[in-house]
């Protein structure tokens, strides 16, 4: 998965990273194991070894709907949550490698910004602390300029500098969103991993909080991973979107490309079925099933179930990626079906 | 043909304890039948409120304090409340957001559906239960006979969403008033319930109130649509009209900042401001503040400007020429 436009070393990349949840048998589960009840551990293959990398100064949208394992494989490239297979490389250098200050420097360099602001700022902090307490820990400001900074900080991102001493609940959803950015910026962050970060804002108020991430990129030279399952946000905002199903990757491609010629099922479906004010259909067309959970994925193909193209190969075999074009990949059979009968095609007038 | 609903300058407002909340002011509007109307605002836009409003759900501190809701030429406001539950669930149904706060936990599904079909027609268990049964086959569950007796947690989103649903259409409502129903659903899945929804709505003639947030789906699926800005409804009309050539300057402000109004990449055109705490509106136009084409004169009341199939609250309203 790599992007001709920029061939320097990824800041952060996933190398088949897996992270899977299981829960142990309780006490009575292993009674009852030991009279011959076989039961056993139930694990959730939350994201199954997944390859992505992301480039300094880009923005890679990950999209997928819920349970596709896009919040879990943000938070384990953020590295606030633990591998369970594979390696997070942070400018080349695994993750767990990483000691003493070269650890600190890389935890204070990739930031998260969550969807709902409310349940990660602390209640009982006033704005000041909550933005303020990790530089001054960190010594990246000292106690007496604290303030100062703070106030450059929240007036960066819009809001009121006189509003420092107030507590979150006495902000609207935008504005505690800023306080959440400003937060994530006042350790000098080069990536910021932002998890549904406009998911549940108003459209207008949506609007401005995604403008000034864009302000901020080119201002500070971030580099975004932008979690959302807005396609119409992530078409808009990033150089490049990666779609998941069920733990998996299943496509990656520039916006354009992606959503003019996307070559996996499940991704063309995503954009038929995205409602559009521009692009108004009075018919709709769904895909028939549910997502199944991740606790008993399909074999093969995890899409398999609900694809309308599936075929016998899609429910044994699980596809690869492969490259389409330059920068798009797909994992889907039918790319292998495709290219058999371009072979073909071309063989035929010969014989 | 007579309207299945006629609201008339509807008032809600909240007597809270630092003033009197305008949820809904004064709001006038006609749903009439097999019509499914979109109602679409930001959150506190009193959209909501309005839905509550019309079947009589509003709690204290809130209180209807003016105006008439005629549903098939009967005020509902002044009956009584046996009146309103004999009329609640049986002629106006309602879907909620999220159906695991309105589906009982403890209880299974069946036991909540014959409940409902009890409560409104004398009837047998058995009857009742097969009454159930045909109505989540009718929404798309798979196997209703089986997945009568789950209880809610052990569906998905998605098939909760079916189960209220199929609920709502148990007494074949008149109307149901739907709240936000697809919010919390995925794009697939909410494309697979807007196709049920559509295509119930036209086999059993329903009238619809869909509230949302999200113009997209709105457009996707009603006849006509309203706008709601600060507990008013500031333009209404025929959904095609109103999202090609929006009159007032919030419709239009909502339609440009949408990130699909710019070219990629380019910065987008978020209205100004945010709305204005409903404890302390702005006198005149509420959306004046914000407002590119405010003058002096919006700081008067805009009365409601009625043109060929459009209403709207605005002294300066967008113009396009006739094409």
């Amino acid at each position: 998965m790599t992007n001709p436009l920029v061939e320097t070393v990824p800041l952060i990349e996933a190398v088949d990273v897996s992270r899977r949840f299981s829960r142990k048998l309780d006490y009575a589960e292993k009674i009852a194991n030991l009279f011959g009840a076989g039961l056993e551990e139930k694990t959730v293959h939350a994201v199954d070894e997944v390859n992505l990398a992301v480039y300094p100064g880009e923005v890679v949208g990950l999209v997928g709907e819920s349970g596709c394992g896009k919040s879990t494989l943000g938070r384990v490239m953020a590295g606030i949550m633990p591998a369970s297979g594979g390696e997070v490389r942070w400018k080349g250098r695994p993750l767990t490698s990483l000691q003493g200050d070269d650890k600190r420097a890389m935890r204070l360099s990739a930031q998260m910004i969550f969807q709902d602001p409310m349940s990660t700022l602390n209640p009982r902090k006033r704005v000041i602390d909550l933005i303020g307490e990790a530089p001054k820990v960190h010594g990246i400001v000292k106690g007496r300029e604290m303030r100062d900074y703070v106030a450059t900080l929240a007036e960066r991102v819009g809001l009121d500098p006189s509003y420092l001493d107030r507590f979150p609940h006495q902000f609207s959803g935008g504005q505690r969103q800023r306080i959440g950015i400003a937060r994530a910026l006042a350790v000098k962050p080069k990536l910021l991993v932002c998890d549904e970060s406009v998911a549940a804002l108003d459209v207008s108020i949506q609007a401005q909080i995604l403008n000034l991430f864009m302000d901020l990129k080119r201002e500070f030279g971030l580099t975004y991973l932008f979690i959302s399952h807005d396609l119409g946000v992530v078409k808009h905002i990033c150089d490049r979107v990666v779609v998941m199903y069920l733990g998996r990757v299943v496509e990656s491609a520039t916006p354009d490309d992606l959503f003019d010629n996307p070559k996996h099922p499940y991704t063309q479906a995503l954009i038929r079925e995205l409602p559009s004010v521009t692009d108004r259909r009075r018919v709709f067309t769904p895909i028939k099933g549910e997502i199944p959970s991740p606790l008993h994925p399909p074999p093969g193909c995890h899409f398999h179930p609900r694809c309308p193209m599936a075929f016998d190969r899609c429910r044994v075999e699980r596809p690869v990626l492969k490259e389409n074009a330059a920068g798009h990949v797909s994992a889907c059979h039918l790319n292998d079906l495709a290219a058999h009968q371009a072979t073909h095609a071309t063989a035929e007038p010969v014989i | 043909m007579t309207p299945v609903l006629e609201v008339k300058n509807l008032s809600t407002h909240f007597m809270t304890r630092r003033g009197v909340l305008k949820a809904v002011d004064d709001v006038s509007f006609t749903v009439g039948q097999r019509e499914i109307v979109g109602l679409v605002g930001e959150s506190g836009s009193g959209k909501s409120i309005t839905g509550f409003s019309i079947l009589g759900l509003v709690d204290p501190p809130g209180r209807v304090v003016s105006g008439q809701i005629l549903f098939n030429g009967e005020d509902l406001l002044t009956k009584s409340p046996t009146a309103m539950r004999a009329i609640r669930g049986k002629r106006i149904a309602m879907i909620f957001q999220d159906p695991m706060m309105t589906l009982n936990p403890v209880l299974s599904v069946a036991t909540q559906m014959i409940e409902t079909v009890q409560a409104h027609d004398r009837v047998s268990r058995a009857e009742a239960r097969a009454r159930s049964r045909d109505a989540l086959g009718l929404v798309g569950i798979p196997s209703p006979e089986e997945r009568l007796d789950s209880y809610p947690h052990q569906f998905s989103g998605g098939m909760r969403q079916r189960v209220a649903i199929a609920i709502a259409l148990l007494h074949r409502p008149d109307l149901i008033i739907a709240d936000e129903p697809t919010t919390a659903l995925d794009v697939t899945i909410q494309s697979q319930i807007l196709f049920e929804i559509k295509r119930l709505a036209g086999e059993f003639g329903m009238a619809l109130i869909w509230i949302s947030h999200d113009l997209g789906v709105v457009a996707a699926l009603a006849d006509r649509i309203m706008v709601m800005y600060a507990g008013r409804i500031v333009e209404a009309g025929q959904v095609d009209g109103v999202l090609t050539a929006p009159r007032h300057p919030y419709t239009s402000g909502l339609l440009s900042a949408v990130p699909a109004a710019v070219p990629r990449g380019e910065p987008l055109r978020p209205i100004p401001g945010f709305a204005p705490s409903p404890l302390s509106r702005p006198s005149g136009c509420a959306f004046r503040d914000r407002c590119a084409r405010a003058t002096d004169v919006c700081a008067t009341e805009p009365m409601l400007e009625i043109a060929a199939d459009r209403e709207f609250r605005c002294f300066h309203p967008h113009l396009w020429s006739a094409a």
